[in-house]
């Protein structure tokens, strides 16, 4: 729909400057000074009444077009009603992270998004309020949505109906302080049976190995779970991203960089190095301790 | 100084000691000098905030480029625009307001030369502390901090809690006190054009640079108070504990918006207003014709004025306001556009059937009417809150307000310098260099912000101090930044040329361009006085009176 | 040019044109109405929307006298202009003297209003929204009627020496338009704070 309207707009506004750079165009060309002019004025013409009433009336009639089209489809969207079966995604925006939690599903994770496919016959949009925690951000998927921003105090609404499965890439549009450009969005647009399958993932309870015991030791004795939670274990913190499935997703600290143990290791070792100025500490653990909860985090699929 | 000095034969004359000059122009309320030292003021922070632009693109002309690290990137990008918007596009427009509205109505000087001085020297202090955030933000066991939270400074970002320190309040003080000479230049330049006009010049006789800044005066009254008030309140919440935009107290983040949009909005149409009045002053004069439709020009201004100011959530079509809010804020923005294509169409107008000298300045006018053009109607595509959802907080409103801006006011205001500066030194710009800048300039700012449309419908979004390979924006970006060097060598050569023609130039005469107004009529550089005896005029070109008595416009107004 | 003749045609008719103080007096009236209209803005707009504290309902009193008091002063400073326009500078001086002390009482006033607030119902500006749009709103008007009554001031002390006459008073007109404006927004701030917003 609102691919339609800017096509509208593109179209009308492309044809206005077409025919007004013509007129520019010709008048530079037909009414330069010749050599021959050099002492005569041409005709002082102050001005026209009829003239200047067609030009205020076409625009005039242009911008109501306009309008009533962008009206359409702004109502269309914004107070789009929400179906029965739609997905619901509470989004929470931190600095410099996204929190998703999927209220009737109990699943709760981060930065990376698993919606849905749609399809006009059996339509499945999803539905996101979108919060925030700290300053003001904007949820922006361009090939999936318009951008809405998460304010705090002023919880928001918007939907995605995909057409399409596949991943979207978007971030976050409003500035946010000094991560801004790094709050990646990861949108995975699943069929449906891949969606079940995913919820049922998430919502199982953390992976519980005895063989990384040390790993999760260091985990909880250090300040990691007064900011992050690993679901049925003693660290529910809330500042940080939930990591009980931390393994399900592609990429660590939304989207700054790959999932691999190297780069987790580097940035639990030291953000900075990959996102200098994100709210994550450098822990100093020791080489050994390092590696243990590296380990620990390894597991939690 | 004047071209008038009485020379004694056999009397020798010391040169004057240089600081009987600089105190000469630091206490003066000569509205001419003022002026001159407005336009200086801003072009220094041309340089300055250009400079700032230059850094940014380097970062930006590869992905994951480490050029600048984030936080001095974000301090960057809000320092370049609010020096562009406060300490070079205001100083600039109000330099040439005090310049020229004086001599254009036939008056001695503004009609408050003390407040006119006053209210420079505070413009001026307001550019010092934005600057001297770099060295007192931190206090002194740290690097300076320049602010970084966006020259819009969202909140909750500027409460103490998220922006420690005091490189916000820099930015908070700097405006607040800047705005205050901006009310009191405003004040003057109102008084002036109301009080002070010489006679027989009535206010339908005045020409359109005068109606254009008084409309735009008051723009400035109603506009910039906002702000003030809002710095006011972000100060208090800061310092006093207050909790205006504290969003843990219940306290609203777009309570702000609102505040500084209301400001924010009609600002851009107080920049763009005396551009407007330049081409409907030099447009006329190398298309030898009067402006097309001087009646409709006012109103149209006026109404743009009016209107103007009931536009301002565009700038929020994101932020969740209700279906009707979103609608209201289109129509009013799209009305807006109404006006200012009919003062395009004006001007074409004027050019139709006229014999069009393309000197530098009119050169520079028609580069105007083709980019405010396209960047009236990329603003048109931005009103549509609908198609806005995509295109808002992204390239593609970055690429739109810089060709208003630069393709706009910039473009502008060297189309004025180089119409005026024979007025204000005595001396012509040289054409050749002018118009190197002029091709140069125009080949650099297309590079640049034609193509920035395209990243910005492809998804990147402002401020971010680098991107992400692989998302279609890589080349673009760096094409981008290629035009913006090549706009930087155009404007060295500018600047080349206004040193080298101050003191090589050609003489320029009374009236070098065969023009119109009251301000062509005295001498170049003016005397003190502007005026030996006040005129009094009988039409809108007096000087085509005096030129052409046998057919004079006071026949036909 | 110093020798030219003028090359205008000149006229005979007669030019007049608007007084510049009182034009720029009305353009600094404007602007400080935009200030103080974001100000009553952000009052209204947190009206019972304060979290915790005290509300407006629960603290605050009515100040009718000191009203009165702000509201007087803007007819004896009119009368006070008018005698000074017909040169009765005694009259003039007695009635701009009793404007400052009508003002001074308001201000006195709205000192005690305050005093009392924060001791005795621990009301300041970081309380709560209700504290911080009260002290704001009321504090920047407060300021407004300060700065007007050091001009006033000012003014007095310039006549007591004797330096006040028929000349002056067109500027002390502009000055009145002033003081007639700090009125006006009390009876603004007045209506929103001790009647609307309860």
């Amino acid at each position: 729909m609102v691919a339609h309207l800017s096509v509208f707009v593109l179209a009308i506004t492309g044809i206005i400057f077409l025919v007004v750079f013509t007129l520019l165009a010709y008048s530079v060309i037909k009414f330069r000074a010749r050599g021959r002019d050099a002492n005569r004025e041409p005709a002082q013409v102050y001005g026209s009444t009829q003239i200047e009433l067609a030009w205020t009336i076409i625009p005039i009639l242009i911008v109501v077009v306009l309008f009533l089209a962008t009206a359409r489809v702004l109502h269309a969207v914004q107070d789009a009603p929400q179906p029965p079966g739609a997905i619901e995604v509470t989004a929470i925006g931190h600095q410099y992270w996204w929190e998703f939690r999927y209220p009737k599903l109990g699943v709760v994770t981060a930065n990376e998004l698993h919606i849905p496919v749609s399809d006009p016959a059996n339509p499945n949009p999803t539905f996101l309020t979108l919060l925030s925690a700290d300053t003001d951000h904007s949820f922006w998927v361009p090939e999936l949505a318009g951008k809405t921003d998460l304010i705090p105090n002023h919880p928001n609404r918007m939907w995605m109906d995909p057409q399409r499965t596949g991943i979207f890439l978007g971030q976050c549009a409003q500035y946010c302080g000094v991560q801004h450009a790094k709050m990646l969005l990861r949108i995975s647009v699943d069929s449906p049976e891949d969606f079940a399958a995913w919820v049922r993932g998430q919502q199982q309870p953390a992976v519980q190995d005895a063989s990384v015991a040390a790993g999760r030791r260091v985990f909880e004795s250090n300040a990691c779970m007064n900011c992050h939670a690993v679901g049925a274990t003693p660290a529910n913190g809330r500042f940080g991203p939930d990591l009980t499935h931390l393994m399900s997703r592609v990429t660590i600290a939304s989207g700054a960089a790959a999932n691999t143990p190297e780069k987790l290791r580097l940035w639990i070792q030291d953000p900075n190095a990959i996102k200098p100025g994100s709210l994550m500490p450098a822990m100093k653990l020791s080489d050994s301790d390092l590696d243990a909860v590296v380990s620990y985090m390894e597991t939690l699929r | 100084m004047s071209s008038n000095a009485i020379t004694i034969p056999g009397v020798q004359i010391d040169e004057r000691p240089w600081v009987d000059t600089l105190h000469e122009w630091v206490t003066t309320v000569d509205h001419k000098r003022l002026g001159v030292l407005y336009i200086l003021y801003a072009l220094l922070f041309l340089v300055v905030a250009g400079g700032e632009a230059l850094i940014i693109r380097i970062q930006l002309m590869f992905p994951h480029n480490q050029f600048v690290s984030p936080q001095v990137f974000n301090r960057l990008f809000t320092m370049h625009g609010t020096t562009m918007v406060f300490f070079m596009g205001m100083p600039i427009l109000f330099g040439f307001a005090n310049y020229l509205v004086p001599l254009m109505i036939g008056a001695r000087d503004m009609a408050f030369p003390r407040l006119n001085a006053f209210s420079f020297w505070l413009s001026a202090l307001g550019g010092f502390l934005l600057y001297f955030s770099l060295v007192g933000a931190n206090g002194l066991y740290g690097a300076g901090n320049a602010p970084d939270v966006g020259w819009w400074a969202y909140a909750p970002l500027t409460a103490r809690a998220f922006s420690p320190g005091h490189s916000t309040d820099y930015w908070t003080l700097a405006l607040l006190v800047s705005g205050f000479g901006s009310i009191g230049t405003a004040i003057n330049i109102i008084a002036t054009i109301l009080c002070m006009r010489c006679p027989g010049m009535k206010l339908n006789r005045m020409p359109l640079l005068a109606w254009l800044n008084l409309v735009m005066a008051g723009m400035v009254l109603l506009a910039v108070s906002p702000l003030t008030a809002a710095q006011m309140m972000l100060l208090i919440d800061r310092y006093l504990g207050g909790h205006f935009f504290d969003t843990q107290a219940g306290g609203s983040a777009v309570l702000w918006m609102h505040f500084f949009w209301i400001f924010g909005h009609p600002e851009v149409y107080i920049l763009i207003i005396p551009c407007f009045a330049f081409m409907s002053e030099i447009i006329p004069v190398f298309s030898r014709k009067p402006i097309f439709g001087y009646p409709v020009m006012v109103a149209a201004t006026v109404s743009i004025g009016f209107v103007s100011m009931s536009v301002w959530a565009h700038h929020m079509f994101t932020v969740g306001m209700n279906s009707y809010a979103n609608s209201f804020f289109t129509i009013t923005t799209m009305a807006v556009g109404v006006p200012t294509g009919i003062k395009i169409f004006n001007w074409l107008g004027t050019m139709w059937g006229g014999r069009i000298q393309f000197k530098t300045p009119m050169l520079f006018s028609i580069a105007f009417l083709f980019q405010f053009l396209i960047a009236g109607l990329t603003g048109v595509m931005l009103a549509s809150a609908a198609f806005a959802s995509q295109l808002s907080l992204s390239y593609f409103v970055v690429a739109h307000f810089h060709y208003t801006l630069v393709g706009g006011v910039i473009v502008a205001v060297f189309a004025a310098i180089y119409y005026w500066y024979p007025k204000i030194t005595g001396r012509m710009l040289n054409e050749t260099l002018g118009k190197w800048h002029f091709w140069l300039f125009l080949i650099g700012f297309h590079l640049t912000f034609d193509l920035m449309h395209i990243p910005g419908l492809l998804g990147m979004p402002r401020r971010i101090y680098t991107y992400e390979p692989g998302r279609g924006w890589d080349t673009l970006n760096l094409l981008i930044s290629i035009g913006a060097f090549i706009q930087a060598i155009a404007i060295l050569l500018f600047v080349a040329n206004l040193l080298i023609s101050y003191f090589k130039g050609a003489q320029a005469g009374n009236d070098p361009w065969d023009a119109w107004t009251l301000e062509w009529s005295t001498s170049s550089p003016p005397p003190a006085y502007n005026f030996a005896s006040i005129p009094v005029v009988a039409s809108r070109r007096p000087l085509w009176d005096l030129k052409h008595p046998e057919d004079p416009d006071s026949q036909y107004e | 040019m110093s020798a030219m003749a003028n090359p205008f045609p000149q006229t005979t008719a007669t030019w007049s044109l608007p007084d510049r103080g009182k034009v720029a007096m009305a353009g600094l009236i404007i602007a400080e109405s935009a200030i103080f209209t974001i100000f009553v803005v952000a009052y209204l707009f947190y009206v019972g929307k304060s979290l915790t504290g005290p509300t407006p309902r629960e603290v605050l009193e009515t100040p009718i006298f000191y009203s009165i008091c702000l509201l007087s002063s803007s007819l004896t400073i009119h009368f006070a202009a008018k005698s000074l326009a017909r040169d009765r500078v005694g009259a003039f001086l007695g009635l701009w003297a009793l404007t400052i002390v009508l003002g001074g009482t308001f201000m006195y006033g709205t000192a005690q209003e305050w005093h009392r607030l924060i001791y005795e119902h621990g009301l300041t500006i970081s309380t709560n929204l209700f504290g911080t749009t009260y002290y704001s709103l009321v504090g920047l008007h407060a300021f407004h009627v300060t700065a007007g009554l050091l001009m006033l001031l000012i003014v007095a002390i310039f006549a007591l020496v004797g330096r006040v006459g028929v000349r002056q008073s067109r500027r002390v007109e502009v000055l009145s338009m002033y003081w007639h404006f700090v009125d006006v927004v009390w009876v603004v701030v007045f209506t929103v704070v001790y009647v609307l917003g309860r």
